[in-house]
């Protein structure tokens, strides 16, 4: 499903930095804090072990609030994603196409990260596909996750 | 006891449909006042009348205050809103249809006006403070997961679904097309419609693809308008300029991890490729007593066709995973089909409303009056949009 056929297809891009700018709460703050530092850690809840995601003040199982950061090995499932080849504002007309993606991540229950797919050509993605994890440096001290093929 | 049956919609009104920007200079107010003029004419009732607005989403453009004032409702005894987005349209009539039952108000409106020229829904995601972006949500804890991969308008999110539904079941753009075509036949016979020209699969497939698997004809339009709709007692309504169409049932919510959906993500595994219907379906069909197969023409929120594949499975007009073939077969084509579906030619062809064009059509479809009436029809079922909970749905019968 290119758009043309014609034409060397290109590698997935990324959005522009300057898109992006985080606002944590307390309950996000930790997992921001360790991606700075390129560490993937997921919030466990301490009193049934049920995975949390994004990070939340309450379990929604249990409903306890306590909870332990576990660290992810960088290996995710491609679960679903989409191809945006049209730029829905001018200030990405420069990088599509890009490729957000959602990738679940083993071991936690079926946690889903939202991140682009990266050293990749669209017309290759396939849900189920193996990914590794590759840091991108977005800003002074933001970092955020990004996923190529394993 | 429950609602059914006890109230009914018995007037419905708008303005003209504009593409987005074009209904300038009125004001979103001047166009909400305008639709619930028209309805309550329609209705043969008058703002004297009115004592309650049951809303979803945004509205009246503002809060029922500044509404109320200038319109002169002599007493509001009643105005609510369901939270959310889209999902509430269908909804906000079974609200008010509520507020009847309940005694808390005799005649109740129903309301949206949209004015997209400075605000557009398509880039509502979006970062803030960029051009375009004007209407997006606000920064959040929650959204710091999401906007960084560049998902920054809702056919995004739902091309993600989409490409897990085709994944799964091997659903194709071929089905996605047939919503498309078979919608703007509809709309190609109706006055008020923005799409009149025919649309092929050549056209289809030659279209730009916007977010993979979607592509410019997947996509609702990008309007201007206001609709309004009357609902009071079924007592009452037999006294009016039309028959009655009665409130048969309606249905809210939603499971509470579908959540926000399609801005999270993390929706449990068994209805993510779901248009997040399926419990409300439930309770509609419940309160009704009734089925798929007792639906005579299905108006269903379309503003992205694989949604609208969704929803036919999650109300049961066919299995899960069976949608695709399902259009494919011509099901849901007016004139022909098992179950025609958006035969006012929906948001993809005619106008965007965020879904109360839908209603309008399910009321004149049980009227009678419909410009694609659908032969004898005494059973409409009506839904709200596939979002983040709530969604909704109405039955109308005669």
């Amino acid at each position: 499903m290119t758009p043309d056929a014609n034409t060397e297809e290109p590698l997935a891009k990324l959005p522009p930095a300057e898109l992006i700018a985080l606002t944590p709460d307390v309950w996000t703050t930790p997992y921001w804090d360790a991606t700075a530092q390129h560490r993937l850690v997921v919030p466990r809840c301490t009193s049934c072990g049920t995975y949390r995601f994004p990070p939340s003040a309450f379990c929604y199982v249990c409903r306890t609030q306590v909870v332990e950061w576990v660290e992810q090995s960088g290996r995710g499932t491609l679960y679903s994603y989409t191809v945006a080849w049209h730029p829905l504002l001018p200030d990405v007309s420069d990088s599509v196409p890009y490729v957000p993606a959602v990738v679940e991540l083993p071991d936690t229950g079926g946690v889903r990260l939202i991140a682009n797919l990266v050293d990749v050509r669209p017309s290759e993605v396939r849900i189920g596909m193996d990914l590794e994890l590759v840091w991108r440096d977005v800003h002074e001290g933001v970092t955020v996750p990004t996923f190529r093929p394993a | 006891m429950n609602m059914r049956d006890k109230a009914a919609v018995v007037g419905v009104g708008s303005t003209p449909y504009y593409k987005r920007g074009q209904s300038l200079p009125q004001t979103p107010l001047e166009m909400a006042g305008k639709a619930m003029l028209a309805a309550l004419d329609d209705a043969g009732l008058t703002v004297d009348d009115v004592d309650g607005l049951a809303l979803y989403s945004m509205g009246l453009g503002g809060d029922t205050s500044l509404f109320a004032q200038v319109m002169g409702i002599p007493e509001v005894r009643f105005t609510a809103t369901l939270t959310g987005g889209g999902g509430g349209a269908a909804g906000s009539v079974g609200l008010a249809a509520a507020a009847i039952h309940a005694g808390m108000a005799t005649t109740v409106v129903s309301l949206m006006t949209l004015q997209q020229a400075v605000s557009r829904f398509g880039t509502s995601y979006a970062p803030r403070g960029r051009p375009g972006a004007q209407y997006s949500a606000p920064p959040s804890p929650e959204k710091d997961f999401t906007s960084p991969s560049g998902l920054m308008g809702p056919g995004q999110m739902f091309a993600v679904l989409a490409m897990r539904h085709m994944h799964l079941y091997g659903t194709r753009r071929e089905h996605f097309a047939e919503v498309a075509i078979s919608t703007r036949e509809n709309a190609i016979k109706r006055e008020t419609s923005i799409m009149k020209t025919p649309l092929t699969l050549d056209d289809y497939f030659s279209a730009r693809l916007i977010a993979e698997p979607l592509c410019l004809y997947d996509f609702c339009l990008e309007c201007d308008g206001a609709v309004a709709v009357v609902t009071t007692s079924l007592d009452r309504a037999k006294d009016l300029r039309h028959p009655p169409v009665k409130v048969t049932a309606s249905a809210h919510g939603g499971m509470g991890r579908w959540g926000q959906a399609i801005t999270w993500m993390n929706m449990p595994d068994e209805y993510f490729t779901s248009s997040g219907h399926r419990p409300v379906a439930k309770r509609l069909w419940a309160m009704a007593g009734m089925t798929a197969a007792d639906v005579d023409v299905a108006l269903i929120y379309d503003h992205f066709s694989p949604m609208v594949i969704m929803q036919l499975e999650d109300y049961g007009f066919c299995g899960i995973g069976e949608g695709g073939p399902f259009v494919a077969d011509g099901n849901i084509r007016y004139g022909t089909g098992s179950i025609p579906v958006n035969t006012h030619g929906g948001n993809l062809s005619e106008a965007y409303i965020i879904g109360m064009t839908h209603v309008k059509e399910g009321v004149e479809q049980i009227r009678g009056t419909a410009v694609n009436q659908v032969a004898d029809a005494s059973v409409a079922l009506v839904t709200g949009g596939p979002a983040s909970i709530p969604t909704s749905s109405l039955l109308l019968t005669r």
